[in-house]
């Protein structure tokens, strides 16, 4: 009787203690099982470690957080599941997901709840929706094809050059994004063609390439596709240079085409372990054997925008976050963010990599 | 003019590729009046066969070329007919004597077990094996455009030469080849006369699966990258071929690969890559509403 008294009177401290400090819940979302579970995972090491700085702090508005992560394994009807679950949990903000497939469907879910949410996801129609709770700290496809295009056009100028996609949703809006961008910038097109993915015989278009004078190649579509063409351009005996998306940061591509994979060039955010003023949280990751590479960073930074937004607006309610977020510039480890009125970054987050060797950097301007 | 030339080339290995697994399809058509949906699949399984070869050699540090072809060649063909016999053994033997449609379905799910038995064992990704067989040379120079022959074109067209050759002997004029046409015409008849009906069909899987295996090879050398999903585009584009020389016929499937072949890389060079395929498949439905046995086959004969 006298212990289930003391048990008692302790859980009733506890849950004073409780009420006093209570927890505001984040949450992360993205694939973490499945085939790109590799991208979840960096997802979660960066929010993990961000949380816990943030807390080392003193947290947000004297409140520590503490993060939930929901697993949608890239696949659409999960991901509405996780949404849902996520707004029984009451979280004050979402990092995710990370398929643009996935975050579109969610995020009706999200801003239902009233729920603010950054995402790294890149197809335009994320923010194309009028939603007023997305903020996507990543570039887009169509800036993607900007700055491709205009790469060409610069770097190439009186080259031939052809443009080239694979009929799918990506490569095609891509490829049509990079010919509007050369053509602009003067360096028209020579040839503008479609091939079928998922083939392994592109010779026919390889010696068409080789009849027009092609010198530089902008390809819409997925590394198995330019790794092919390279092989079978060399073949061929035609040099070529492509450029394309994000994609070509798959390593299968310089195991299927070798020392050809040195031609390609491709366009991706800006590498955030460069960034001076990011070296200790870098430093940080490192020293816990975390390689801040592709998401971490950015799981990282959407956590501060969080922080930075609820300490500035004294508050955690959706209308107050929404305004903030939206007016102010805020400094992170990939740089400052500043967001327009849907929810874009304003500053193009796009810049040129190349292979070389096996590793890939920036390209030379 | 050098750079059709060029592209007659290209769509010359290419048909070459097509008519080698289409005569795959032809004679399990001709021996038993199906068409093997698996054969595509045969082909993606050598394909695999070749890449895991050639890994092995090169850990074995063999790097004798014409060594480390001929002994993938000769892997990929041993294991590759021991499929097609498996797969004769189970999916279709216990099905002989049933209604037409039975085996067709069974080889339909043939080919996808055969799907994903190789993504589940070997991972979804592209298998990409290192350059074999690099360089070639330039025959022609014309108007600023070199004409490039590679190396490994002209052993796909060679082995290819030489396998028909080799084939059309194999069938008319040896024993196996008369035993394997009279299961053809008439396989009760040829039972009657004390000839092994069964092994003969067993033969003509393996011998089918066979030239998918070379062909199998040729690919994983010409291109360098297999996945588990190779089979489904060349297995309906060599079936269109079958079917376009006249399913049944030998010549015809190697000629249906030829023109299919030449039909992709000229509609590619002059038109648009976009609607090759249209282009094609059109053609197949043409010569089938003026030919519908095919431009080398028989007609039916309706015996009563």
């Amino acid at each position: 009787m006298k212990k289930t008294l003391i048990a008692t009177a302790f859980l009733a401290l506890g849950a004073q203690a409780q009420l006093a400090h209570a927890d505001l819940t984040v949450a992360i979302a993205g694939p973490m099982t499945g085939q790109y579970a590799s991208a979840g995972d960096q997802i979660r090491r960066g929010a993990e470690m961000a949380i816990a700085d943030i807390n080392a702090k003193g947290g947000v508005l004297g409140q520590k957080l503490k993060l939930e992560v929901g697993d949608d394994a890239c696949d659409p009807k999960q991901a509405v599941s996780v949404a849902n679950t996520m707004v029984n949990k009451k979280i004050v903000f979402m990092h995710g997901h990370w398929c643009s497939s996935s975050t579109i469907p969610a995020s009706e879910v999200y801003v239902e709840a009233d729920i603010p949410m950054a995402t790294v996801s890149t197809n335009p129609q994320v923010t194309e929706r009028g939603l007023k709770n997305i903020f996507r700290i990543m570039g887009r496809d169509d800036q993607q094809g900007l700055v491709a295009g205009s790469y060409i056009a610069e770097k190439f100028k009186g080259k031939k050059a052809a443009v080239l996609d694979d009929k799918s949703a990506y490569g095609k809006g891509l490829a049509d994004e990079m010919a509007k961008a050369m053509t602009a910038k003067g360096l028209k097109p020579t040839l503008r063609e479609s091939i079928t993915a998922g083939e392994k015989d592109y010779s026919g278009i390889v010696t068409k390439l080789k009849q027009a004078g092609i010198e530089v190649l902008a390809y819409g579509g997925y590394h198995t596709e330019v790794a092919l063409i390279l092989r079978q351009a060399q073949q061929a005996g035609l040099k070529l240079t492509v450029m394309g998306g994000d994609t070509m940061t798959n390593s299968e591509l310089v195991t299927a085409a070798g020392a050809n994979s040195d031609n390609v060039m491709f366009t991706f955010s800006p590498d955030p372990r460069k960034n001076p003023d990011a070296a200790p949280i870098v430093k940080r990751f490192r020293d816990a054997k975390v390689e801040p590479e592709g998401y971490v960073m950015y799981a990282y930074a959407a956590m501060q925008l969080f922080a930075d937004a609820a300490t500035q607006a004294k508050s955690t309610k959706f209308s107050d976050l929404e305004k903030t977020m939206r007016g102010n510039t805020f400094k992170t480890v990939i740089g400052e963010l500043a967001f327009d009125a849907k929810g874009d970054q304003k500053q193009p987050g796009f810049v040129v990599y190349q292979w070389k060797g096996g590793q890939y950097d920036y390209a030379a301007k | 003019m050098a750079y059709a030339l060029q592209q007659l080339i290209n769509g010359l290995t290419l048909g070459a590729v097509y008519g080698l697994i289409a005569i795959g399809y032809t004679m399990v058509y001709g021996i038993i009046g199906m068409i093997n949906f698996a054969h595509g699949d045969i082909f993606m399984v050598s394909a695999f066969i070749a890449v895991t070869a050639f890994t092995l050699l090169a850990a074995f540090d063999i790097t004798s070329l014409p060594l480390a072809i001929t002994a993938v060649l000769i892997t990929a063909i041993f294991f590759t007919s021991a499929y097609g016999w498996a797969v004769e053994r189970m999916a279709y033997r216990p099905l002989r004597g049933s209604t037409r449609l039975a085996p067709l379905i069974s080889a339909i799910g043939m080919s996808i077990f055969l799907q994903n038995m190789v993504q589940l064992t070997q991972g979804a990704r592209v298998k990409p094996i290192p350059p074999v067989l690099e360089g070639g040379i330039e025959i022609w120079q014309s108007g600023g455009f070199t004409v490039q022959i590679s190396w490994t074109q002209i052993m796909i067209v060679l082995v290819t030469i030489v396998l028909m050759v080799a084939f059309t002997y194999l069938i008319t004029q040896t024993a196996f080849g008369r035993q394997q046409r009279a299961c053809e015409q008439d396989s009760t008849m040829t039972a009657l006369l004390g000839i092994n009906v069964d092994r003969t069909i067993s033969a003509t899987f393996m011998l089918g699966a066979a030239l998918a295996a070379v062909a199998g090879v040729m690919v994983t050398v010409y291109y360098g990258v297999v996945d588990f999903f190779i089979g489904f585009v060349a297995g309906i584009k060599a079936f269109t071929a079958a079917v376009l020389g006249g399913i049944g016929s030998l010549p015809g499937a190697m000629l249906g690969g030829l023109i299919i072949g030449l039909i992709e890389a000229f509609w590619a060079a002059y038109l648009s890559p976009e609607y090759k395929d249209v282009a094609t498949f059109s053609i197949l439905i043409l010569v089938l509403m003026f030919r519908p046995s095919g431009l080398l086959g028989r007609p039916e004969v309706e015996k009563v």
